[in-house]
C-alpha cells in the first residue's frame, strides 16, 4: 500500500512533465496537423538553458530559493520560446501547403540538427547539477517504508498546475485563444474573417515551446542530470501521452501525460524497468490500433 | 524589398541570433570537480550573430533581385537516361579503378548499403505510400537471424540469407497487422515505437542477443566454399594469386552492389505486375482502391513483408561485413537516414533513391574529420533540401503503365500515399 502510494506520487509528476510536453504536440497538430517531431528536442534545449541559468546565477549544487527559481524557468521558457518560433519559421513555414511528407521529413532533421547544435555547444557529456530542491515531506511510514513526497515533486504538481491554469485561461478566455481555436477548426476561414493565421501558428509554436521548457525545467529540478539525448524518448512518450489522450485536444493531452506517467512508474516499480519503453510504446500501438482518436478525441470523419 | 528595410530585417534576424545562441553557445557548461562551470566563448557568438545578419541581408536582397530559378528538373531528367547506366558501369568498374583504394571500397560498401536500404524502404513508402519509421527494425531482425543462426548452428552465410529475408518480412507482416487502418502521421509514430521496441529487446534480452555488448564473431561468407583467408584451399590459393585482405573487399563490394541491383529489379519488375500496380493505386487513392475491389489488407501486408525482406538481405549482409553486431546500430536514427534518403531522393524514383544515398552518405563522409559535426550538417541538409526541393532531387516520375506513349510526370502530381 505505502509502496503503491509511493509510486502513485511518483507517476504523478513524471506524467506531469509529459503532460506539458504533450500539450505542445497536441496544439501543433490541431493547427496544422503536422507531428512536429523536434518538439522533444525543444524540451531538451528548455531543460539546458534553465541548467545554464542556474549556473549563471550561482545554483551550483546548493539550494535555490523560489526568487531564483522563478528566474531561471522564465528564462528558460523566454529562451526556448525563441527556438520554437526560429524551428517553425525555418523549417515549417517555407513547407506550408508543400505534400504532407515534407513537414515531416523537415522536422526530423530539425531533430537531428537540435541535437548535434547542443552536443557541439555544450559536449556530449552528461551534465549533473546535483539538487536544486533538496528535501520533502514523509507522508506516511509502514514496515520500514517511508512514503516520501519530496519538495521536488510538489514543486512539479504546483508550477504544472499553476502554468496549465493560465494556459487554459488563455486558450478560452482571451481573444488570442479564440483565434487560435478558430484557426485549429478551419484555417482558412479563420484566414477570411481577417486572423492572421501565421502569427496565430508562429504563437502556437511559441506557447508550445514555453510549455516544453517548463517540463525541462522541471525535469532538470527533478532528476538532476541531462544531456543532449533526453529529447528524444521524452518526445516519443509524451507524444505517445498526446495520441492516448486523444490527439488536438488539451485536456486529452494533459491526462493522457498523467496516463503514462503512472504506467510507466507501475511498470518499472512491479514487473522490469529495462522494459518501461516497451511498455509506453506498446500503449501507443494499442491505443491507435483499438482507439485511434484516443480517449479525449473527436472521430474523425473519413471524406470522400 | 528596399535596402533600408532589408537592413533593419536582417538587423531583427540578428537579434534572434543572439538571443538563440547567446545562452547555449555563449556560455559552455564543462563538467568540473565538484559540479558544474560556466565558460564563455563570446566571440563564437559574436561570428553567429553576424554569419546570421550577413545571411538574412543577403537572402533578402538576391530575393529581390529575381535570379533566374536554378533548373534542376528539366536538365537531369534529359541526362536521367544516361545517368542510370552511367551510375552502373561506375559501380560495376569501382574496385578495377586507378585511385580505388581499400578506404574508397569499404565507402563504396557502406553506400550501396544504405542505397539497397533505400530501394527496399522505397518499395513500402514510395510505392505503396505506407510512411515507416521503423525500417531500421527489420535490418536489426536481418542482421541478428544471420549472427545467432550461424554463430548457434554454424549455418553458412549463404543458407542464413534467405532465411534472415524470411525472418524479416515475418516481422514486416507482424507490425503490417495491427497498423493495417493507420494512415500517415499515426503510422510513421507506430512503426518508430515498433523500430524502438525491438532495439530495446535486443539490448535486455541479454542471454539470446548479448544485450548491449552484441555478439561478436560473426562468420564471414565465402565464394563456392572459398573462404577469403590466407590459408591453403582459400580464394589465393585456389586462384594462384598472393594473398590480399583487399579480395574480400572487392567481394563484398559485387556482393552488397549485387544484393543492391536485385533489389532494384525486382522492384522495378514488381511495378509492372498487378500487385505493384495495386501499391501505387492504393498511394494514390485508398478508397478508390477499395470501390474497384483491391484487397487492401493482403495490398499492404506484401509491400510491409517485400520491403522488410530486403532489409532483412541487407541486415544480413551487414552483420557479415562487420562481424559484429549490437543494437547501437539499429537506433532510430537509422531509420530517419533511411526515410531521408527515399524522400531526399524523389519518392518512388529508383535513381534519386540511389543519388540520394551517394549525397547524403558519401557527402556526409567527406565531413568524418569533423566528427560531431557531421550530423548536425546531416541535419541541417535534411532541412536545406526539404525547403529548396519538397519533391526530392529527382522531380520528375515515369508512370508505371500509360497508354500510348509512356511521359515523365512531375513528381507533384505523385500522390505522396496515406
Amino acid at each position: 500500500m505505502a509502496y503503491a502510494l509511493q509510486q502513485l506520487i511518483n507517476g504523478v509528476s513524471l506524467g506531469m512533465i509529459y503532460g506539458l510536453i504533450a500539450v505542445g504536440y497536441t496544439m501543433v497538430y490541431g493547427i496544422i496537423g503536422m507531428i512536429n517531431f523536434a518538439h522533444g528536442d525543444v524540451f531538451m534545449v528548455g531543460a539546458f538553458v534553465s541548467l545554464i541559468t542556474a549556473l549563471l546565477l550561482g545554483l551550483g549544487g546548493g539550494a535555490a530559493g523560489p526568487g531564483a527559481l522563478l528566474l531561471v524557468l522564465l528564462a528558460g521558457m523566454s529562451v526556448t520560446a525563441l527556438y520554437g518560433w526560429t524551428v517553425e519559421r525555418v523549417a515549417y513555414r517555407p513547407l506550408r501547403g508543400s505534400f504532407r511528407l515534407a513537414p515531416l521529413i523537415s522536422a526530423i532533421g530539425m531533430s537531428i540538427l537540435l541535437q548535434n547544435y547542443v552536443q557541439v555547444a555544450q559536449g556530449a557529456r552528461v551534465k549533473p547539477t546535483g539538487t536544486l530542491v533538496p528535501g520533502g515531506v514523509t507522508l506516511m511510514e509502514t514496515d520500514g517504508f517511508a512514503v516520501q513526497f519530496s519538495y521536488v515533486q510538489m514543486l512539479i504538481i504546483v508550477v504544472t498546475l499553476a502554468v496549465l491554469a493560465g494556459f487554459t485561461v488563455l486558450v478560452t478566455r482571451t481573444p488570442m485563444g479564440r483565434a487560435m481555436r478558430a484557426c485549429e477548426q478551419d484555417r482558412k476561414m479563420a484566414a477570411l474573417l481577417g486572423i492572421n493565421t501565421d502569427r496565430i501558428i508562429s504563437l502556437t509554436f511559441v506557447i508550445g515551446a514555453a510549455l516544453a521548457a517548463v517540463a525541462g525545467c522541471m525535469y532538470l529540478l527533478r532528476y538532476g542530470v541531462i544531456d543532449f539525448y533526453i529529447g528524444f524518448l521524452a518526445g516519443v512518450k509524451a507524444f505517445t501521452a498526446a495520441v492516448l489522450g486523444g490527439i488536438g485536444s488539451l485536456p486529452g493531452a494533459v491526462l493522457g501525460g498523467l496516463l503514462i506517467g503512472l504506467i510507466e512508474t507501475f511498470w518499472s516499480a512491479y514487473f522490469s524497468a529495462q522494459y518501461k519503453d516497451v511498455a509506453a510504446f506498446s500503449i501507443l500501438i494499442l491505443t491507435l490500433v483499438l482507439m485511434p482518436s484516443g480517449l479525449l478525441g473527436r472521430q474523425e470523419v473519413e471524406k470522400v | 524589398m528596399t535596402p533600408v528595410a532589408a537592413v533593419r530585417d536582417a538587423g531583427l534576424a540578428a537579434l534572434v541570433a543572439f538571443g538563440l545562441f547567446a545562452p547555449l553557445v555563449g556560455l559552455r557548461t564543462d563538467v568540473v570537480e565538484g559540479g558544474l562551470a560556466l565558460r564563455g566563448r563570446w566571440d563564437d557568438v559574436a561570428w553567429l550573430v553576424l554569419l546570421a545578419f550577413v545571411g538574412r541581408l543577403a537572402l533578402l536582397l538576391l530575393a529581390g533581385r529575381r535570379l533566374p530559378r536554378l533548373t534542376l528538373p528539366a536538365p537531369l531528367a534529359r541526362a536521367g537516361q544516361y545517368a542510370a547506366p552511367f551510375f552502373l558501369g561506375l559501380a560495376l568498374l569501382l574496385p578495377w579503378l586507378p585511385f580505388i583504394e581499400r578506404y574508397e571500397l569499404d565507402l563504396g560498401i557502406l553506400v550501396l548499403t544504405y542505397v539497397m536500404l533505400g530501394w527496399g524502404l522505397n518499395i513500402v513508402v514510395g510505392l505503396a505510400g505506407l510512411l515507416d519509421l521503423g525500417y531500421v527494425a527489420f535490418y536489426a531482425v536481418g542482421a541478428y537471424s544471420y549472427a545467432l543462426l550461424s554463430l548457434t548452428y554454424g549455418l553458412s552465410f549463404w543458407v542464413c540469407l534467405p532465411l534472415a529475408g524470411i525472418l524479416a518480412a515475418f516481422a514486416g507482416v507482424l507490425l503490417g497487422f495491427p497498423v493495417l487502418r493507420l494512415r500517415g502521421d499515426y503510422l510513421a509514430i507506430v512503426t518508430l515505437a515498433f523500430g524502438e521496441i525491438i532495439r530495446v529487446v535486443l539490448t535486455n534480452w541479454t542471454e539470446l542477443t548479448g544485450g548491449p555488448n552484441g555478439l561478436s564473431g560473426i562468420p564471414r561468407p565465402g565464394l563456392f566454399g572459398l573462404s577469403f583467408t590466407s590459408e591453403e584451399g582459400g580464394f589465393a590459393d585456389f586462384f594462384g594469386l598472393d594473398y590480399d585482405p583487399v579480395h574480400r573487399v572487392i567481394f563484398l563490394y559485387y556482393l552488397i552492389l549485387g544484393l543492391a541491383l536485385l533489389t532494384n529489379w525486382v522492384t522495378l519488375r514488381l511495378r509492372r505486375q498487378p500487385l505493384g500496380r495495386a501499391w501505387e493505386a492504393l498511394r494514390e487513392d485508398e478508397i478508390a482502391c477499395r470501390a474497384l475491389g483491391i484487397n487492401v489488407t493482403v495490398t499492404k501486408l506484401t509491400a510491409f513483408a517485400i520491403g522488410a525482406m530486403f532489409a532483412g538481405f541487407a541486415g544480413s549482409f551487414f552483420a557479415t561485413r562487420q562481424a559484429f553486431v549490437s543494437p547501437e546500430s539499429f537506433t532510430f536514427i537509422e531509420s530517419a537516414i533511411i526515410l531521408a534518403i527515399v524522400v531526399l531522393g524523389g519518392m518512388g524514383s529508383q535513381l534519386g533513391v540511389a543519388v540520394a544515398a551517394l549525397l547524403l552518405i558519401g557527402g556526409t563522409e567527406l565531413f568524418r574529420d569533423l566528427a560531431e559535426w557531421r550530423m548536425l550538417i546531416f541535419g541541417a541538409a535534411m532541412v536545406v533540401i526539404m525547403v529548396v526541393r519538397p519533391r526530392g532531387l529527382v522531380g520528375t516520375r515515369t508512370p508505371s503503365i500509360a497508354l500510348g506513349e509512356k511521359r515523365a510526370i512531375g513528381g507533384t502530381y505523385v500522390s505522396e500515399g496515406h
